[in-house]
């Protein structure tokens, strides 16, 4: 048994003197009032997500931890990641260029960037859902800026897009594609894409907490986007068939899927489609902060 | 210097599975007297109503009510997770919550990786991170144990966790609940021990328990809470005085006399 001394009763003293009150800066009191009114919600929420920003390395690490959990234990680990998608382009690429009458050259790069693209739009829409109901543990046990667990699911599946990045790399390489100039849209594309991520867990995640039945309803939207977007099918491919321009010109998948996918496979820089995926992220963004606005005091009550 | 101020505190819980009010609710309504409607005329659960304190350094508060009384909810009030539906609550202080054992653990990550975690929380660099591992190791007494997952951990290994992790990191205004009181009686000495140099320091501790011992050992004010209502608030013997039942208050009365002349 171990004895205690007076020092092992004040072995934290000297963290105490250090510590860096990054939650919340000392003399700096919080006040939470009911109903505060918008100009008080704004500040309540714009403090929320300044706090989750300042918490990076913690978002970082859940966000490792989470991979590396769902892994522990596995031989490749993560690799694991990158080997099903690899498996997953190369028997649909082949399958369905032959189904599709395509070149296996020009449909399998397309189809590569398509699926792991949409593989991140998928998922985030899930587990943006479920952001956080599955942090329910967390968010009844201290006070935590609620931003930070929308933007842990961005990061996570930013994390798993990188391993599948690979895949689209090797296919690229077998198949010789060359990215056009536009190539050079692509960072500000890609931070569309995450700011994107963000607003639609921050916002699905409090439907999913509020409404339980809205994962699966997210579910179904998403596999029926799914088909009738762009994902599989090139829309060159179908455009004798009269495939319907609604499903091609209007669909905001579509715009986000061409901003990233049209200069990797050698197109150009499409100021129309741009227009369209800042128009619908504009859309998706304003929705998303009222949303959030109006529910971030209701989340603990709800989760 | 640490503040925390309760104002006309209320929460209530929504209840969104009876969406109108059946005749049989309105008869239990009428009979508990703690459901009522919000503005929107949805079917609530009035947790906590028009609560007002505040409290200041030196201050250890102990709670006390039955089960249901609204203690658990308004620790959590106080610590920012519930935020009111009528009412200001104005905390000043980094506040650390000891609401349950699991504390926002993750129960597959093993004990070191969620000491980094609320490490991280408190904005630690890696060098106060192991200090703070260093540290909550040595106090909880885990030993090799803070390598495997929480999961694999007995509950007064999580409780011993909960409460090294909570207190390592020096909070200025800690609430606790009575889970605390799960732990075996060296561990309890040594946590009474650890709460006490940390109050010592001019902090504010409030505490929710059963237990009248506890109470009588580790408060100078107790709030008497009942239907969500603040019944009784005093100095710990008056308001325990009215609480309990004349033999147990003489039972606690003399059980702090043994206490407190016993040689330590």
């Amino acid at each position: 048994m171990n004895i205690i001394t007076p020092e092992t009763g004040q072995a934290g003293s000297h963290i105490e003197a250090e510590m860096s009150q990054v939650g919340r800066p000392p003399g700096r009191p919080v006040t939470i009032t009911a109903t505060p009114g918008w100009h008080g919600k704004i500040k309540m929420a714009r403090a929320d997500i300044a706090l989750a920003l300042r918490l990076w390395p913690l978002v970082w690490t859940l966000s490792l931890l989470d991979i590396r959990l769902r892994y522990r234990g596995s031989l490749l680990g993560p690799f694991w990641l990158t080997l099903s998608t690899a498996v997953m382009v190369g028997s649909i690429g082949f399958l369905y260029s032959h189904l599709f009458h395509q070149n296996v050259a020009a449909y399998l790069p397309f189809l590569s960037i398509s699926l792991v693209l949409w593989a991140f739009i998928s998922t985030v829409t899930a587990e943006g859902c479920m952001c956080y109901t599955a942090s329910e543990g967390m968010i009844r046990a201290m006070r935590m800026p609620l931003s930070l667990h929308a933007i842990r699911v961005v990061l996570r599946n930013i994390l798993v897009l990188a391993h599948n990045i690979v895949v689209i790399v090797v296919v690229f390489v077998i198949f010789r594609v060359v990215p056009s100039a536009a190539v050079i849209s692509l960072p500000p594309a890609l931070a569309l894409w995450a700011v994107d991520a963000f607003a639609v867990s921050l916002m699905l995640g409090i439907f999913g907490a509020r409404f339980r039945d809205i994962p699966p309803i997210i579910g179904s939207i998403m596999q029926i986007a799914f088909y009738l977007t762009p994902v599989m099918w090139n829309p060159v491919m179908l455009m004798h068939r009269g495939v319907s321009a609604v499903l091609v010109k209007w669909n905001p998948f579509y715009a986000l899927l061409e901003i990233v996918r049209g200069p990797l496979l050698g197109g150009p820089l499409e100021p129309q489609v741009w227009a369209l995926a800042l128009g619908y992220s504009a859309v998706l963004i304003a929705i998303s902060g009222v949303v959030f606005l109006r529910a971030r005091a209701r989340i603990a009550y709800w989760v | 210097m640490a503040n925390l101020l309760i104002e006309n505190l209320s929460v209530s819980f929504p209840l969104y599975h009876g969406e109108s009010r059946s005749l049989k609710k309105t008869v239990f309504a009428a009979a508990s007297g703690r459901l009522g409607e919000d503005r929107k005329r949805r079917l609530v659960v009035e947790a906590l109503r028009d609560i007002s304190f505040s409290l200041t350094s030196g201050d250890r508060l102990g709670f006390i009510g039955s089960n249901g009384a609204g203690k658990t909810t308004l620790l959590r009030s106080m610590a920012g997770i519930y935020e009111p539906v009528a009412g200001r609550i104005i905390i000043d202080g980094a506040v650390t919550a000891l609401l349950d054992p699991g504390q926002g653990m993750n129960f597959e990550l093993t004990g070191r990786e969620n000491i980094r975690l609320r490490g991280l929380f408190n904005g630690f660099n890696d060098r106060q991170i192991a200090q703070l591992q260093e540290d909550v190791a040595f106090f909880a007494e885990l030993g090799q144990f803070l390598e495997l997952p929480v999961r694999t951990y007995s509950s007064g290994m999580i409780v011993r966790l909960g409460f090294a992790l909570a207190t390592s990191i020096k909070p200025q205004i800690l609430l606790m609940d009575e889970w605390i009181l799960a732990g075996d009686a060296s561990f309890l000495d040594k946590a009474r021990h650890r709460l006490e140099t940390m109050v010592r320091g001019a902090e504010i501790l409030v505490l929710s328990s059963h237990n009248s011992d506890i109470i009588m050992q580790w408060c100078n004010r107790v709030i008497w809470m009942d239907g969500g209502k603040v019944r009784a608030d005093g100095p710990p013997e008056e308001v325990l005085a009215a609480y309990l039942s004349p033999e147990q208050f003489a039972q606690v009365k003399a059980q702090m006399r043994v206490e407190v002349t016993a040689p330590v």
